[in-house]
């Protein structure tokens, strides 16, 4: 950080005395070293995360391994296509946040702010659509362990009040980053336009996120045929995977227990499939807490913990942003860009096994 | 190929002046303190706080045998009611496990000297050390909550099913353990990065100190082990708040797989509290023999030995606990080899001390005591390792003299001789030798008499964390809760001896026992940058051309 | 040890590649990605993706997930090797992130070993109401 100039009065003889530049830290000795650091350190903390994870998806391979018919009766309710979406995404912004590394070496500060943003654009992108997801299953009672509601049983709420509960940050931070854009702007500060611009776009990346996965829910609502769970209210921007549930149920016809679409659609609503009859037939052994609420928990567990790491990479991004801002990198200190950049692409690296483990189960 | 610079290595003119600048003097003030990001600071300030952890897990001890000298039979005239005997034992566990014996020895002396022995200014990442601190600080707050709000009772492994049904404040304790763990792994990946990346010129691999080389391979286990603990106790509070039903068979999940989590880190755990001490004992033993290590390089690489091995074997927790015969049987086997390992230093140590000059002062008294108790910690462990005798000694107190014949004989008694060998370094004070090793011997035998006892209550079927036992096990009781009470007088002198030597204490002289290691070559103490000028890096256990000069009472290396 | 301070940038535009070199040329250690490998390997990726919900879509039985993790490991090994660098980066790194690999397989491995082997030990809890004891000699075989 500052010059260190170490002089011991009772020494006579002169020590010797580093130049430090501001961004080399005192008690490093070249631009080398510190590089070299603070890259194994990271690579030692992607270390310990990988560790973390691995807890949990040794919970996932031991249910999935005593219990597969649990996971299969489950994986209707995980959409494809929106895990497909987020893949993609999250693939995109690891391609950005590489070009944010390349472009902090060779000191593109428009490009590297550009990217760092695209970035923080594409995990509020794939927040928004996860809103989506788990507003969805609320709204279908599918809460984890002890609070799993049955699939014949729950009366559903509307979703709707979930996704507007999962708004409400994102919509307090758009405003306040809208605001900091206007600060800039007024007060003509480039830097604080610099950082606030991507800030904006990451806020509205979100809700682009929510209407992408609303779109699709839908699609896949009017595309299918029988809906399953006893809806009230218009439910027209939720997927059921009715199609899937279709084919499931007639694939099931000789597993009557586990089977819970019926032909009767006289019910609550038009299309629901439930008589007050079939109400008090025995749950099914999957449906129920200890058995599709057991899924539900690791599926929240998993992609929850995943989902708070990218919460934490959008703030250390910002960081970047901000030191970026400051034309503070590189090619002999870039080490902060690189080393979020490792961080991001482990994000990544625990979606791409999560994509294939939960959503893709047959 | 060492750094071609003017050694400090003759009699610093400035041993004489007590008004040189040190770390203690660079600056003051609480908040020069509380923000420093000098790693001797933050030794110092961790060294406190684990002293006082201990001070309180060790009053929980007490409590314990006190409500232990009676077969307390008739509940009416117990010390403790069950209820409240399960949350002593509970916090003295815990406290002790993760607040004191984890930290202790990479924290505070490691903190304070692996830049010293590296010859460098600082660690690798001086603003994650302070984290790591505040980590700590923050995860004992938790359990001084958990404390205070009493209630936990679920033993220091949180087994579930009854941790989740517990009404004790479980998710705040485990919650202080998932802020530890992350105390815990940024100092291993600090360490890990400065003795990859900020060792000096001509000091190889093997040209490092044996402390450094523990030092390292406890850091490799830390970055491993802790994080697995982190979701283990993560997933428990979940468990609790949200009733995720991954541990709680009323949904369907499975107890045993929360063993399997939670010892998963908590062996390996257990080589973190011993690999430090093992490399103090390394440093200890050749310094105080005048000697050079034997066998250096089989002690390096036991010590990166015991490390993997240690994450083989976790299931000898769980020999009763309802594993597959087949996994028994195997975590048994695996067990006994990582046995070898510790063996090979113990007879390197007693290898180094053959023929050597051996200085019976109170660092060497309590390393002396180590490898005696650790011994008899190390082979009872090997009872254990045995898949048919464990079944009839798991949960028994044999268990419980085992384990702190270990971690208390071993780890502790390593930390206290650290502590007065480097005390001098740290402080530049002298200490009180005859008290110090008055200490040394009050607690080795207060401590034996305390724990020897404890093995015979085990084979003889007295079960561990029993508020009341039968009469036939009472004279052993009382035995045991005697040698407790002589073994807290012991610990008590030592730290009144070493609080003496900051008041009455000589000055110390920059080499007072004769090492060879770089941090004898710095001031007395340290000033703030460490060293003036690069040292020298030779052999670190060449004794040969250092001298003993009485004029300073202390010793120098003569120059080539 | 304070190396000579040059300044070796390369200009902007998708420069050809950095990486020839070694560490201690000028104390220039930047390592600037290839754009045209930025971008080959993110394509790569996508196909794999579409092609491991493709494979999905087919019930290969006790195949199926050894296929979609295979996939997914080719996936990982992409973005460690290119995005993260790792081909050109010191080989103590890759031992590191490789080793903590070994770590997870011993875990997983143990675990599940385990866990089969007393599965049909388990007593299961056929009705589960939260508050109701769990029904007793139910082993449920599957």
């Amino acid at each position: 950080m500052s010059t260190t100039v170490a002089h011991d009065s009772t020494e006579k003889h002169q020590v010797e005395i580093h130049e430090h530049p501001s961004w080399l830290a005192h008690h490093f000795d070249d631009a080398q070293q510190q590089f070299d650091a603070g890259k194994m350190g990271m690579w030692l903390f992607l270390v310990t995360e990988v560790l973390f994870f691995s807890g949990m998806f040794c919970a996932y391979a031991l249910f999935r391994n005593r219990d597969p018919e649990v996971f299969e009766f489950c994986s209707r309710f995980l959409n494809e296509k929106l895990g497909a979406i987020n893949t993609g995404v999250l693939l995109f912004s690891s391609l950005t946040m590489a070009w944010a590394v390349r472009s902090s070496q060779l000191k593109e500060t428009k490009t590297l702010i550009g990217m760092l943003g695209a970035t923080l654009g594409c995990a509020a992108i794939f927040l928004g659509v996860k809103s989506v997801e788990y507003s969805h299953k609320w709204g279908l009672g599918l809460f984890p362990g002890k609070f799993f509601q049955s699939q014949l049983e729950n009366p559903v709420h509307t979703e709707n009040n979930y996704l507007w509960n999962l708004c409400i940050i994102p919509m307090i931070l758009l405003v306040c980053f809208a605001l900091y854009y206007a600060y800039g702007v007024i007060t003509a500060s480039k830097f604080h336009q610099r950082v606030a611009g991507p800030l904006v776009i990451a806020a509205i990346c979100f809700f682009g996120g929510v209407g992408l996965g609303t779109f699709l829910e839908s699609e896949e609502h009017e595309a299918g045929g029988t809906v399953v769970h006893n809806a009230e209210g218009e439910h027209a921007d939720h997927a059921d995977h009715a199609e899937h549930d279709h084919q499931h149920a007639a694939a099931e016809s000789v597993k009557p227990a586990i089977s819970f679409v019926t032909e009767d659609t006289s019910g609550i609503h038009g299309d629901v499939a439930i008589t007050p009859a079939e109400l008090v037939t025995p749950v099914s052994a999957v449906n129920q807490k200890g058995m599709a609420g057991l899924f539900f928990s690791i599926y929240y567990c998993m992609t929850g913990v995943h989902a708070v790491h990218i919460i934490g990479g959008m703030a250390v991004l910002t960081w970047l942003i901000v030191k970026a801002a400051r034309f503070e990198f590189h090619s002999k200190y870039y080490g902060p860009v690189d080393n979020v950049g490792l961080y991001w692409h482990l994000v990544d690296f625990i979606w791409i096994f999560l994509f294939p483990l939960l959503y893709l189960i047959t | 190929m060492s750094v071609v610079t003017k050694p400090v290595t003759m009699p610093a003119p400035s041993f004489e002046a007590g008004t040189e600048d040190n770390y203690l003097t660079h600056t003051s003030g609480f908040l020069s303190w509380a923000l420093t990001l000098d790693h001797k600071r933050i030794g110092l300030m961790y060294l406190a706080g684990v002293l006082a952890s201990f001070a309180g897990g060790g009053v929980l001890a007490l409590l314990i045998r006190l409500h232990l000298w009676n077969p307390n039979i008739d509940k009416t005239q117990a010390l403790f009611s069950n209820q409240v005997y399960n949350q002593i034992f509970t916090l003295h566990g815990a406290i002790m496990v993760f607040l004191f014996i984890i930290p202790s020895i990479p924290a505070a002396l490691g903190n304070f000297l692996l830049p010293i022995m590296l010859g460098t200014k600082d660690v690798a990442f001086p603003r994650l050390n302070l984290s790591s601190f505040y980590l700590w600080v923050g995860g004992a707050l938790f359990f001084l909550f958990s404390l205070f709000a009493t209630g936990l009772d679920t033993g220091w492994t949180f087994y579930t099913p009854y941790s989740i049904e517990s009404r004790g404040p479980v998710v705040a304790a485990t919650m202080g353990v998932f802020v530890l763990g992350f105390s815990s792994i940024f100092t291993g990946l600090n360490f890990i990065v400065t003795i990859n990346t900020m060792r000096p010129p001509g000091m190889t691999w093997f040209r490092m100190p044996l402390f450094l080389w523990a030092t390292y391979a406890t850091a490799i286990i830390q970055v491993l082990a802790t994080p697995v603990l982190g979701i283990t106790v993560l997933l428990l509070a979940a468990e609790r708040v949200l009733g995720i039903g991954i541990f709680d068979p009323k949904l369907n999940g499975d107890p045993v797989t929360f063993q399997h989590f939670f010892w998963f880190y908590s062996h390996p755990a257990v080589y973190i509290m011993i690999l430090p001490a093992m490399g103090i004992i390394s440093e200890l033993i050749s310094v105080h023999s005048h000697k050079g290590i034997f066998g250096y390089r089989m002690i390096a690489y036991s010590s990166i030995a015991i490390a993997l091995f240690g994450f083989l074997v976790w299931g000898h927790h769980m020999f009763t606990s309802g594993m597959a015969d087949v996994t028994t049987i195997v975590f048994s086997a695996l067990t006994f080899t990582v046995s070898i390992p510790s063996a090979i230093k113990v007879f390197n140590w007693i290898g180094t001390m053959y023929k050597g000059t051996v200085s019976l002062n109170t660092p060497m008294i309590y390393a002396l005591s180590f490898i005696f108790l650790f011994t008899i910690g190390g082979l009872t462990g090997l009872f254990l390792g045995a898949l048919s005798v464990d079944l009839h000694l798991h949960d028994t107190y044999f268990v419980v003299a085992h384990f702190h014949y270990v971690m208390m004989g071993g780890t502790l008694v390593a930390f206290l001789g650290g502590l007065f060998h480097w005390w001098p370094k740290m402080t530049g004070k002298m200490f009180n030798d005859f008290a110090g090793i008055v200490s040394a011997a009050i607690v080795f035998v207060g401590f034996n008499l305390t724990f020897l006892p404890q093995f015979v209550l085990g084979t003889r079927g007295m079960p561990r964390r029993y508020a009341s036992y039968v009469e036939e096990f009472q004279d052993l009781h009382r035995l045991s809760t005697i040698g407790a009470m002589m073994l807290g007088t012991g610990l008590l002198v030592a730290g009144l001896t070493l609080l003496h030597s900051l008041f009455y204490g000589k000055k110390a002289p920059m080499n007072p026992w004769g090492g060879a290691t770089l941090e004898w070559e710095c001031q007395t103490p340290p000033p703030h940058d460490n060293f003036s000028t690069p040292p020298t890096v030779g052999d670190p256990y060449d004794f040969s051309n250092i001298e003993y000069d009485s004029k300073i009472g202390g010793y120098f290396k003569k120059k080539r | 040890m304070s190396a000579p301070s040059i300044q070796h940038s390369d200009d902007g535009h998708g420069h050809g590649h950095g990486h020839g070199h070694g560490h201690g040329h000028d104390g220039e250690f930047s390592h600037p990605m290839p754009i045209w490998m930025l971008l080959t390997v993110f394509f790569a990726l996508l196909i794999l993706t579409c092609l491991t919900v493709y494979q999905s879509q087919f019930d290969l039985g006790n195949m199926e997930i050894w296929a979609s993790l295979a996939i997914a490991t080719v996936k990982a090994g992409l973005v460690i090797a290119f995005f993260m660098h790792l081909l050109w980066d010191k080989p103590l790194n890759m031992i590191i992130i490789l080793g903590s690999l070994i770590f997870v397989a011993l875990f997983l491995g143990f675990t599940m070993m385990d866990a089969s082997g007393y599965r049909e030990n388990l007593i299961r809890n056929e009705t589960l109401q939260e508050s109701q004891p769990p029904a007793l000699n139910v082993a449920v075989s599957k």
